[in-house]
């Protein structure tokens, strides 16, 4: 055993370390509210009367779930271009992430859209609620219910996923290390800082996430 | 100088296939191994065990593949072994395959009613028999099409063997796009042929999983 470690080398990077958090975790919001509405639009057209439409949404969730996301962001990057489309490495990695998100929210979606039985609704008019009222307690709570665990695993996975856009230099946590380690050729040092600031990130959100969900979303409805 | 796009090209991406396949192959295989023995920690009846399985899983659940592959690549030398990147990748996609088929198979270890083991226990079988004989069979059965869908994404997730510098289709892909500067043409093949591996399994998934809700 020759290696010595040598984190206080690190020392001096603690803002830079930081700013890379703060880059992943807005990267991730944004992938994941844009990827929501994309999800959306999508799970919309896929129950499109017309053909062509439900055509085009089901192949952009299977293209994206069935191709790995580094080659999808490549292809965005460095591909683009050649059609005319010049992105900077920050949008090429919102528009990557993004659509890689709203394919998988789609079918996030379409679970909880599915669980609500007309049946229900038809009660709530009978009960005499307001259409405001059937569509906040039975209609969106609900739904909400089902696809938020699911939900919530999605932004813990674009977290996870922002790493991969350091392959095109777009800023963040990974490619903030991979600079750091340039600068200092401590290589494990810095990796090893990195993940456990990743695995710190991953635990504060799910944890957090649980607590929405049990304060919100827990049976007995208040 | 500029290449063409020629099928030397083609032929040339279509080779880093069988290294993708390869290093999806044996990280699955090996992360099986050592995902089984996850699994059982996870459900022993020893709760150290128990907690330092679901402290692995957490580990490798909550942190990117990324930097578990760069942690194997430039960890191994720290404890003076000198690995090749197809070693750390091979090592870093293993690990993390054990973890994520640990956790979907003790998912179906513990769906496998309790009577089960009960009455395993009752008729005076040991541990090993009682696994093997009684719950394994059933719980694999359970866990078949989520472990499908974890192999479509291992089989991504082996892209970033690329960004240690192990050359597979995403890494052929990149190579040819800067040899030929047509990046839309090469990723585009690459994108195609992981879909032409990926779709007819996550089908498979999908299949399996709709056959499994049919019955229950």
């Amino acid at each position: 055993m020759t290696y010595k470690f040598d984190f206080a080398a690190l020392a001096p990077y603690w803002e830079t370390f930081l700013r890379g958090c703060w880059q992943t975790i807005s990267l991730a919001a944004i992938a994941v509210v844009l990827g929501l509405v994309i999800g959306i639009v999508a799970m919309l057209a896929k129950r499109s009367p017309i053909r062509a439409v439900r055509l085009f949404a089901t192949s952009y969730i299977e293209v994206v779930r069935n191709t790995p996301f580094l080659v999808q962001v490549m292809f965005i990057f460095f591909g683009l271009p050649s059609l005319g489309i010049s992105l900077s490495p920050w949008t090429a990695a919102i528009l990557a992430l993004s659509l890689n998100c709203g394919a998988f929210a789609a079918e996030i979606i379409r679970g909880g859209v599915e669980a609500i039985s007309k049946g229900q609704v038809e009660a709530g008019t009978a009960l005499g609620l307001r259409t405001l009222q059937i569509f906040r307690f039975i209609v969106l709570k609900p739904a909400l219910r089902i696809i938020f665990p699911a939900l919530s695993g999605q932004f813990i996975l674009a977290l996870l996923t922002t790493s991969i856009v350091s392959s095109i230099s777009a800023e963040e946590l990974a490619s903030i290390s991979q600079s750091i380690d340039a600068e200092t050729f401590r290589s494990f040092e810095v990796y090893a800082v990195a993940t456990v600031l990743y695995f710190g990130l991953s635990l504060i959100f799910s944890t957090a996430f649980k607590a929405i969900n049990r304060i919100y979303f827990s049976y007995p409805v208040r | 100088m500029i290449r063409l796009f020629g099928s030397n090209e083609v032929l040339f991406i279509l080779a880093g296939i069988q290294w993708t396949l390869l290093l999806s192959l044996i990280a699955f295989t090996g992360g099986g191994v050592f995902g089984l023995i996850i699994a059982l920690s996870r459900t022993s009846t020893r709760a150290s065990l128990r907690s330092i399985a679901a402290g692995y899983i957490d580990f490798f659940q909550g942190t990117p593949l990324l930097m578990q592959l760069f942690l194997v690549f430039y960890g191994m030398p720290v404890f003076g072994v000198k690995v090749s990147p197809w070693t750390a990748v091979t090592i870093g996609l293993t690990l993390h395959a054990s973890a994520f088929l640990g956790e979907i198979w003790r998912g179906g270890i513990q769906a496998v009613p309790r009577g089960q083991t009960e009455a395993a226990r009752a008729l005076g079988l040991r541990y090993a028999s009682r696994m093997r004989d009684i719950v394994l069979p059933q719980a694999l059965r359970l866990s078949v099409a989520p472990t499908v869908g974890f192999l479509v994404q291992l089989i991504k997730g082996t892209s970033l063997a690329s960004i240690v510098g192990f050359v597979e289709l995403s890494r052929s892909a990149q190579i040819v796009a800067s040899t030929t500067y047509k990046p839309l043409l090469a990723y585009g093949l690459a994108a195609l042929l992981y879909f032409v591996i990926c779709f007819p399994l996550s089908r498979f998934s999908l299949r399996l999983e709709q056959r499994f809700a049919a019955k229950t």
